[in-house]
């Protein structure tokens, strides 16, 4: 779908790197080039036209996102770098004060490592306890093994929504009723999950959820922290200085600004959140639903495809728009390196979630991940250079 | 063994198969008097254990474990076999040529079999994992030395 609208495609690049970054539509390019060539002011200084632009764009964006995600008010979408930066905020602004010594929290083994190792640090900081959620035969969470771990101890899960390894989706709806019920809060890692699906953070009563631009044709260094107002309104900011404070006199007179611009202190990333409004337009334009609906085609027609070679293993149960496999006694990094010699980019390695191992039993991968741009066509030539392992071992070096 | 001075790429990449499919010195040494180094790399994903048995100078022993890729793992092995019963003074020389070649392409004559990999200057790519267990060799020398 929609090739045209991507400038770097126009090469042949086989592009199956989507879990970790996407690429850029010419539209996003250009809003970003519009603003450093024509009206490359800061922010919030509305004194003079081109200044005002760089407000109303910028703040635009916000609009975007609220509506994207349907949360209730401008007031919970805050502008961060990325889902590592908005994860971090809600961990050490947020539950470091809120949980106290021997209090749980609750995420997965198949996380990636920045719904993690902030857990681990608080955890470590205030005598917090970790707990994981059993995963089943298909690797995935269900509301029983939920259940099984929760106690009256237990205050946050944290979750990706859909994960980098195997693409599963959740069943947060569950999740989160069943947090609700027991006083929990829950917080969703959004990064590989709003990018692919239709998400709506008041339909799932969602109280924290991060996610990236990048992985969602946007620019990088942008991400989102959405949260319920409630909550942000007791989330203590980590940067203090310009945009986000009322006045100061001295040590005891400071008076910070309301939300969302008290957590978001300095000059901030203006062309990267201005082409992210740009980006929403456009993943407006083609539809959420549409995406998710070729996605899930695609991924199924690799799954199929890579089931029929009998020297792969497939790390996941069921086809999904990530897939992790191996070929049989080549390490997965010599085979990232024999396909890029044809134009395609996979990715090899633990992509980024360590503990995983545990589960899947193995401890690196080749990983496939697609987005709505890749074809059929693309999966056919990749299918065809795997299913011969002579070639791979002859070629590899 | 002695490598002849002009490895066709051919011979170069069945070498570094064998050495991949059936590496000299790959297991895991559960013995106080070796030296373990873990070694890996921020942009690849190898990562491999080597163990690093000094005496008087002179490395006795080398054996090495864990996963990674064709190159890195022949690396390995090629080096366990090419450096034992080297001195230290010799194996600092043979590293700092073995580096030289990874980076620029030079052949010395001393790397022998090694020499397999004067091609990978080439390969962007590659060249971490070619020098891979030369680091961890070089961080077991420095550990020996500190303990001296």
């Amino acid at each position: 779908m929609n090739r045209e609208d991507f400038p770097i495609l126009s090469n042949n690049l086989v592009y199956l790197d989507n879990g970790a970054t996407t690429l850029k539509p010419k539209v996003v390019i250009d809003k970003i080039t519009e603003y450093y060539s024509s009206y490359s002011a800061n922010a919030h200084r509305g004194d003079y036209d081109i200044s005002l632009k760089v407000d109303n764009e910028y703040e635009k964006t916000r609009d975007l996102v609220k509506k994207f995600i349907n949360a209730s008010s401008r007031k919970e979408i805050i502008f961060t770098s990325g889902t590592t930066e908005s994860i971090n905020m809600i961990a050490f602004g947020f539950f470091k004060d809120y949980l106290e010594e021997n209090e749980e929290i609750i995420i997965t083994k198949s996380e990636h490592a920045s719904n993690v190792i902030p857990w681990f640090k608080i955890a470590k900081d205030n005598k917090l306890i970790i707990k994981y959620i059993d995963l089943d035969d298909n690797y995935e969470v269900t509301i029983d093994n939920l259940k099984k771990i929760i106690t009256p101890k237990t205050r946050v899960i944290s979750l990706a929504g859909i994960t980098n390894v195997l693409g599963d989706l959740r069943p947060l709806k569950d999740i989160i009723k069943t947090a609700h019920e027991n006083n929990i809060l829950v917080v969703v890692d959004g990064a590989q999950y709003v990018p692919h699906t239709k998400v709506d953070v008041r339909a799932l009563d969602i109280d924290f959820l991060a996610f990236s631009a990048h992985k969602m044709c946007g620019p990088t260094g942008v991400g989102i922290l959405y949260g319920k107002e409630n909550l942000l309104e007791k989330l203590a900011p980590h940067n203090y200085g310009g945009g986000m404070n009322e006045s100061f006199d001295n040590l005891n007179e400071v008076y910070l600004k309301p939300l969302p611009t008290r957590l978001e202190a300095g000059t901030p990333n203006i062309a990267g959140v201005i082409g992210f409004g740009a980006t929403i337009e456009y993943l407006n334009s083609i539809g959420l639903s549409n995406i998710r609906k070729y996605e899930h085609e695609l991924g199924k027609y690799l799954f199929d495809n890579l089931s029929k070679i009998r020297h792969i293993t497939i790390v996941n149960k069921k086809p999904s728009s990530i897939i992790a496999f191996n070929i049989d006694g080549i390490f997965s990094q010599d085979v990232a390196v024999y396909l890029n010699k044809y134009g395609i980019c996979v990715r090899a390695g633990n992509h980024c979630a360590k503990i995983l191992k545990d589960e899947v039993g193995v401890k690196n991968t080749v990983r496939v991940s697609l987005y709505f741009y890749n074809t059929k066509e693309e999966i056919d030539k990749i299918i065809d250079l795997l299913k011969d392992k002579n070639k791979i071992l002859n070629e590899m070096l | 063994m002695k490598c002849c001075d002009t490895m066709d790429s051919e011979t170069k990449r069945e070498i570094i198969m064998e050495h991949y499919t059936n590496p000299l010195n790959r297991d895991t040494i559960d013995d106080p008097k070796y030296i373990k180094i873990n070694s890996n790399s921020e942009t690849c994903i190898d990562n491999l254990d080597i163990y690093v048995l000094f005496n008087n100078n002179i490395i006795e022993d080398i054996h090495f474990n864990g996963e990674a890729c064709a190159i890195s793992t022949s690396a390995a092995s090629i080096m366990t076999r090419l450096l034992k019963n080297k001195t230290i003074k010799e194996v600092k020389e043979l590293i700092n040529e073995y580096k030289d070649m990874i980076e620029t392409g030079k052949e010395y004559d001393r790397l022998e079999e090694a020499l397999v990999y004067s091609d990978i200057y080439k390969q962007q790519n590659r060249k971490g994992c070619a020098i891979i267990p030369w680091l961890g060799i070089e961080k077991a020398i420095a550990e020996y030395e500190k303990a001296k």
